[in-house]
């Protein structure tokens, strides 16, 4: 476990500059160490900041120097209290000088590990690299980087250096941003260090690894090119999903006294005849059976065994073949990398050769790979060139998974030339179609190119750590909503929208989109309205509906839709082929009203649902049906101030909404009085619930309401 | 859930979150084989040699083979097979001539199943005896076998709807003029008839088939009948003939795959710009294909059984309901969070597919994939004017060589993906890719390695020369894949898999040999060309060393045979039953319990406890 033990230093730049980003540094620092405590909770790290008024560190007491730099928490083992000290990074007020911070680094970890932990220790600075490098007292700065490299070879350090530039830095001395960049720049040359230049807040986010995982390979062998030759490779994963943390299932039966319980949940499974379900049948009594047609066939793991396929661990070149022949979208999986065994010139310069070749003529190869002996398929591939600008990396090849005929699914699909006029643009929308592809462009040539995947981070993830950050301090914390600078990634760059304002707008004018009205009959729609209404509320209004409404009058309504409640709902009571319509209309209406409430976002539903609510009091005066309206009111007022959405009755209450009075309806038992009264006085509020039930699923209509029905 | 240890096939893939969208089109197919048994039937397909390779050998064996193919690729299809020109009758009307084949337990029209396929595999052998053959239509009777085939056929297919299932009538023949053996009025009127009887049918959506059976000796006429009943005319009867030849190979040597009919899995909303959302199909054109899975039977009654899954809390052992909450160590806390605030934290975006803007080409890494690629196709089903849209942004965007990148906004995967414009691809055989986006799921930064920075080595130049280029590119040349196509290969283990599973379901006697398609082309790789350009490539990069590393990895693997044989040789001084009896294991060192564990081929790995507790384990068995 402790053998991936990894030793941290960060070197975070809290000058000047640097404040408007300090936020940001601070979320993603938080996450780092988060992580850490989750996933590897015996790493070390320690926080040096640069750029402090104060100075706080070894060398300067040992040899003098070294202002400004400032150590904020000695190497140690992360815990819980390192989250809250990088979530308050104290702001500098002097240019620091990230020369002076990187020895102050390395001399904490040279003093902590010595010789040891080689490999294993990282020093990441992130700053903005404006500040000059002060003049070393002997020798020049190109020296001082020298002798840092040298020493950092020695000891097994690597450096991360994350700049921050691009619209982040506008004002700032391009003789000193350029001699910043070339001392960096001789790092990469020297020694293990990588540099990442990052242009805005997001792919700051995604620039620092939070998590740090030990490659493992997958394959340790030769690259047989044929019988005759073969090249000495080593294969990694270099795309592997980051997933979701694994959540374990919690159980609250332990008594509140235990001090030690787990509150894990075991799961158990039983195997039970499907005939005699009394009878209970042990896991190795089971024997596996296939399906072949509507019989199973019974195959005992022995014989299965001795007849399956066993291809032999190797991997073996088909042959090359032209780049165009395989289609981007047929790579199957994540990605693999073939590099040549570390150490063996021989095989790093084959691999170079091959790789290059390949890339200059533009060919791929084709792979056949069993990884690992016992392996049940074998695994085609294709390998394409990897080649680096970097005299110090190697070339090195990219693998990724084709499929095999059985999993190519040949649907045929209608020809876009065959179509009718009406469904291909005309000329003019073809060209609003050019600007719009042209013009929203993300990789612009003189900036950084956005939402780049290597520097793109998973929103979720942050999120998930973020709340679980906030849980443990406040149990009964709400979601936090997405952070703002990962809003990039879910949605258009407002920046980018405004600039293009024009071409977008030409491009929505020129396109008409109409609901289609005869899908207002299918019964399959049902499910997924709900999904997509629950997923956004707002899509709805974003479909063009003006000129849908006439046709779907016409058309003869079943249910209230999504799009169109009201006409829905009129059209439904209008109709006279069945007196069962009305209450199907009330119903579906009083479903439509409850899924708005509920699905609101800050009350952004709250005007739709009152105009359902007009239709439906409407409805049930013309109908003669107060009570159903009044006890609907009634509940809905009821719901909304049990689960925090009080602001809803507030919203009816502001708008004039009323019951039924006895003198609109005569079936209807409420006065005047008590119907304008009702939503000012506040209706009982239902205690019970606590803020766990509030959010359990709710029966579509209540089960009071729904005998109600059946009553009639 | 896991319940195949050796799940080989499997891949985490979400497709059957969405399964609800099934397409409403034929599900099934219903099918009727009508073999013709006439005795002519019977006749060699080559004058001369080899006798036992007759008409209806053909028949028999292709349809055998088109079974099992078909049991496997889409096993809820029906199937019967009615012989006319029979001496022995079976069917439902009682007609003369025709003979319905079938085994116990299984309707006429039904799925096939292994009985089935098996006595059909045998039936040729008794097939005189049983059914026999004899000319249905002769001079001087009435009787009208073919006549009466096609009614009989009719009947079975009387089950199901035309509007769930393709009806189809298969006739097999190699008489391309049933009605030669009468003459004058009666053979007019037994045409007519036939062909009317073929056109009712027809009006009830059965649809029927010709396989004629023809030798380079005998071309059949297409003309004499089997043309009009058809309804084959000109070009459409000229291209038939050959059309039915390929089809007969392909019966014969299809792919044994569990087929999938095109559907849709589910629809996307595509969001432009705010106020445009234009409606998409999407489609799984490429996924692993898995064999069906495993159902767990009960190893003494082989009758299938139901896995029941229970909660047990950890502390107290009490049974419990599947928790709602889940929950995190974290700051020596447990956080405890429900499973509607995950899927809150995983709702990060309104709108399904979110257009973000266009790239050109060359940011797109072979690196950024991570899942099969899901292909996009408009839909006018509920927003009426989205295929124009989706045709001009796909025409600007193949023109101007960019993808668009969107970010999908899935429940459990929301993330960043490209998307592909593809343009149509058609070649002689049909459609080989439809146009269409093709939406690439993009990794983010948590998920992408930086390995080959890693790798970062300051002692050596690590780039080849050119002169080691130019060896690689010749090299390259000679081992040229000309007409690669992806999906050439068909996949071993899943054809194996199939192979074997028919082999045991009908109790063959013999494994089958399933061809590795994937395995290089020794020979091509052995022509001196190759050889030659791999020997110049070698001597550029490896100088004289390469033999000399050879040997040298062949020396480690040496001294790796020299440890285990020493193990095994010491292992013999010891009387291990007896130290395991006395439990004395454990006064050995962790070196001379290791040799057991090398001359038993288990594991060394562990502490000495777990190498004591290994080796007991591996003594009881």
């Amino acid at each position: 476990m402790a053998r991936n033990k990894e030793a941290l230093v960060l070197l975070l730049d809290v000058g000047p500059t640097m404040h408007n980003i300090l936020p940001e540094l601070e979320k993603v620092c938080s996450m780092l160490v988060q992580k850490k405590l989750i996933y590897s909770k015996y790493d070390e790290v320690g926080v040096v900041l640069l750029g402090t008024e104060e100075t706080n560190n070894e060398l300067t007491r040992e040899v003098g120097g070294y202002e400004h730099v400032f150590v904020l928490r000695n190497i140690k083992v992360v815990d819980g209290d390192l989250v809250d000290v990088v979530q308050e990074l104290p702001r500098g007020t002097v240019a620091g000088d990230f020369l002076d911070a990187i020895v102050v680094g390395m001399d904490m970890l040279i003093k902590k590990y010595g010789p040891t932990n080689k490999g294993k220790q990282r020093l990441c600075l992130i700053t903005n690299a404006l500040c000059p490098i002060k003049e070393p007292h002997e020798g020049t700065k190109d020296d001082q980087v020298s002798i840092i490299t040298s020493q950092m070879t020695a000891h097994g350090m690597k450096l991360e250096c994350i700049i921050v530039r691009g619209v982040l830095s506008d004002d700032a001395n391009k003789k000193i941003m350029d001699e910043n960049d070339r001392l960096l720049d001789l790092f990469s040359k020297n020694t293990w260090a990588r540099t990442v230049h990052v242009e805005n807040l997001t792919s700051l986010f995604g620039a620092i690894r939070t998590r740090n995982v030990a490659p493992v390979t997958i394959f340790r062998g030769d690259l047989e090119l044929s019988s005759r030759l073969r090249i000495k490779v080593w294969v990694y994963k270099k795309t592997s999903e980051e997933k979701f943390p694994t959540l374990k299932k919690y159980s609250d039966k332990a008594p509140p006294t235990e001090k030690f319980a787990t509150h894990e949940v075991k799961v158990d499974y039983e195997y039970r005849s499907v005939e005699d379900p009394g009878k209970v049948v042990l896991p190795e009594q089971r024997i596996k059976g296939y399906r072949y047609g509507p019989h199973v066939v019974p195959v005992s793991s022995a014989e299965w065994e001795a007849v399956k396929f066993k291809p032999e661990k190797g991997v073996k070149l088909l042959g090359f073949t032209d780049a165009s022949n395989i289609l981007r979208h047929y790579y199957m999986k994540d990605v693999n990398i073939f590099i040549a065994e570390p150490g063996n010139t021989n095989a790093v310069l084959a691999v170079s050769a091959l790789s290059r070749a390949m890339k200059e003529m533009n060919k791929v190869a084709i792979l056949r790979c069993v990884w690992r002996q016992g392996q049940g398929n074998v695994v085609i591939g294709i390998l394409t060139p990897n080649v680096s600008d970097k005299d110090n990396i190697p070339d090195s090849f990219y693998f990724n998974v084709l499929p095999f005929a059985e999993d190519v699914r040949e649907f045929q699909f209608p020809s876009f030339r065959n179509f009718p006029s009406l469904l291909l643009p005309t000329e003019q929308q073809q060209e609003a179609a050019d600007n719009l592809v042209k013009m929203l462009d993300l990789a612009p040539i003189s900036k950084e190119e956005m939402l780049q995947p290597d520097l793109t981070p998973n929103p979720v993830l942050e999120r998930f750590y973020r709340f679980l950050e906030l849980k443990s301090k406040h149990p009964d914390a709400a979601v936090p909503p997405l952070d703002e600078t990962l809003k990039r990634i879910t949605g258009a760059d407002p920046e980018l929208l405004s600039q293009n304002k024009s071409v977008i707008d030409d491009f929505v004018k020129c396109f008409e989109l109409k609901e289609n009205p005869k899908m207002k009959k299918s019964a399959k729609r049902l499910p997924r309205a709900r999904e997509e209404n629950f997923e956004d509320p707002h899509n709805v209004k974003r479909l063009k509906t003006s000129d849908s409404m006439e046709n779907m009058s016409a058309a003869m309504v079943e249910k209230v839709g999504d799009l169109t409640p009201v006409q829905d709902f009129e059209g439904m009571l209008s109709r006279r082929d069945d007196p069962d319509w009305v209450i199907k209309s009330i119903k579906g209406m009083k479903n439509k009203i409850y899924d708005l409430v509920e699905d609101s976002y800050e009350g952004d539903n709250y005007n739709k649902a009152l105009e359902c609510l007009v239709a439906l009091r409407k409805g049930c005066v013309l109908e003669q049906e107060p009570k159903q309206f009044n006890d609907f009111l009634h509940y809905l007022c009821k719901f909304c101030r049990g689960h925090d959405l009080s602001d809803f009755c507030d919203f009816l209450a502001s708008k004039g909404m009323t019951l039924i009075t006895k003198t609109e309806a005569a079936d209807s038992e409420v006065t005047g009085d008590e119907a304008r009264s009702f939503l000012v006085i506040k209706g009982p509020v239902v205690e019970e619930k606590s803020l766990n039930s509030a959010r359990e699923k709710r029966p579509h209509v209540p089960v009071a309401m729904q005998s109600h029905f059946c009553a009639r | 859930m896991e319940l195949d240890p050796d799940d080989i096939f499997r891949d985490e893939d979400d497709d059957s979150e969405n399964d609800f969208l099934q397409e409403r089109e034929a599900t099934k197919e219903l099918m009727v084989y009508l073999v013709d048994a006439s005795p002519k039937m019977f006749s060699s397909t080559c004058h001369g040699e080899d006798k036992e390779k007759t008409y209806f050998h053909v028949a028999v064996s292709c349809i055998s083979q088109s079974l099992k193919t078909q049991i496997i690729n889409r096993s809820y299809d029906e199937v019967a097979i009615c012989f006319f020109n029979t001496r022995e009758r079976k069917n439902l009307q009682d007609l003369n001539g025709v003979f319905v084949f079938n085994v116990a337990e299984r309707e006429y029209l039904d799925r096939p199943t292994a009985r089935f396929i098996k006595d059909f595999d045998h039936l040729e052998e008794s097939f005189m005896k049983e059914i026999g053959s004899q000319y249905g239509i002769m001079p001087g009777s009435r009787e009208n076998s073919l006549y009466n085939a096609l009614w009989a056929a009719q009947a079975l297919l009387r089950k199901g709807s035309s509007k769930t299932a393709d009806k189809r009538i298969l006739l097999i023949t190699n008489e391309d003029d049933p009605f030669g053996s009468v003459k004058g009025v009666t053979k007019l009127d037994m045409m007519r008839t036939t062909l009317q009887r073929a056109k009712d049918a027809q009006d009830l959506g059965i649809c029927i088939e010709l396989l004629p059976l023809s030798s380079p000796a005998y071309k059949f006429n297409m003309s004499l009948f089997y043309a009009d009943m058809l309804g084959l005319e000109g070009d459409a009867l000229a291209q038939f003939l050959p059309s039915t030849t390929a089809r007969l190979e392909d019966m014969k040597d299809m792919l044994r795959k569990r087929m999938f009919r095109k559907r849709r899995y589910r629809r996307i909303t595509f969001s432009i710009a705010s106020g445009l959302s234009i409606e998409l199909s999407a489609y799984a054109l490429i996924r692993p294909t898995v064999p069906e899975a495993i159902t767990w039977l009960d190893s003494i009654t082989n009758l299938p059984l139901k896995t029941e899954r229970s909660f047990i809390c950890a502390d107290t052992g009490a049974l419990v309901q599947e928790p709602l909450k889940r929950f995190q160590t974290y700051r020596n806390q447990d956080v405890k969070l429900l499973a509607d605030e995950i899927s809150e934290i995983k709702r990060i975006s309104a709108g399904p597919l979110r257009l973000l803007g266009f790239k050109p080409f060359s940011c797109l890494q072979d690196y950024h994939n991570l899942r099969p690629s899901t292909f996009l196709y408009p839909s006018e089903e509920e927003v009426i004017g989205s295929t124009r849209i989706f045709i001009a942004l796909h025409r600007s965007m193949l023109r101007l060589n960019r993808f668009a990148v969107a970010f999908y906004g899935s429940s459990t995967h929301p993330q960043l993906v490209a998307l592909i414009a593809q343009d149509e691809i058609i070649n002689s055989s049909g459609q080989i890719e439809p146009p269409g986006m093709h939406m690439i799921y993009l990794p983010y930064s948590n998920d992408i390695r930086h390995i080959e920075e890693a790798q970062m080595d300051t002692n050596f130049s690590t780039h080849a020369t050119d002169d080691q280029i130019k060896k690689a590119a010749t090299l390259m040349k000679r081992i040229d894949l000309r007409d690669f196509s992806v999906c050439q290969f068909a996949n071993p283990a899943l054809q194996n898999h199939y192979a074997v599973l028919q082999a045991l379901a009908l109790e063959e006697d013999e494994m089958p040999e399933v061809k590795d398609e994937t395995l290089p082309d020794e020979e091509g790789m052995a022509r001196p060309g190759v050889v030659n350009a791999l020997e110049e490539f070698k001597l550029s990069v490896y100088g004289d060393n390469y033999d000399k590393e050879e040997s040298r990895a062949n020396e480690a693997s040496r001294k790796r045979k020299a440890i285990s044989d020493n193990a095994i040789k010491e292992y013999a001084n010891y009387n291990w039953q007896d130290l395991a009896d006395n439990e004395k294991l454990k006064d050995l060192t962790v070196s001379e319990l290791k040799y057991y564990l090398t001359a038993h081929n288990l594991p060394l790995s562990g502490k000495k406890e777990a190498l004591i507790s290994r080796i007991l384990t591996h003594m009881r068995k």
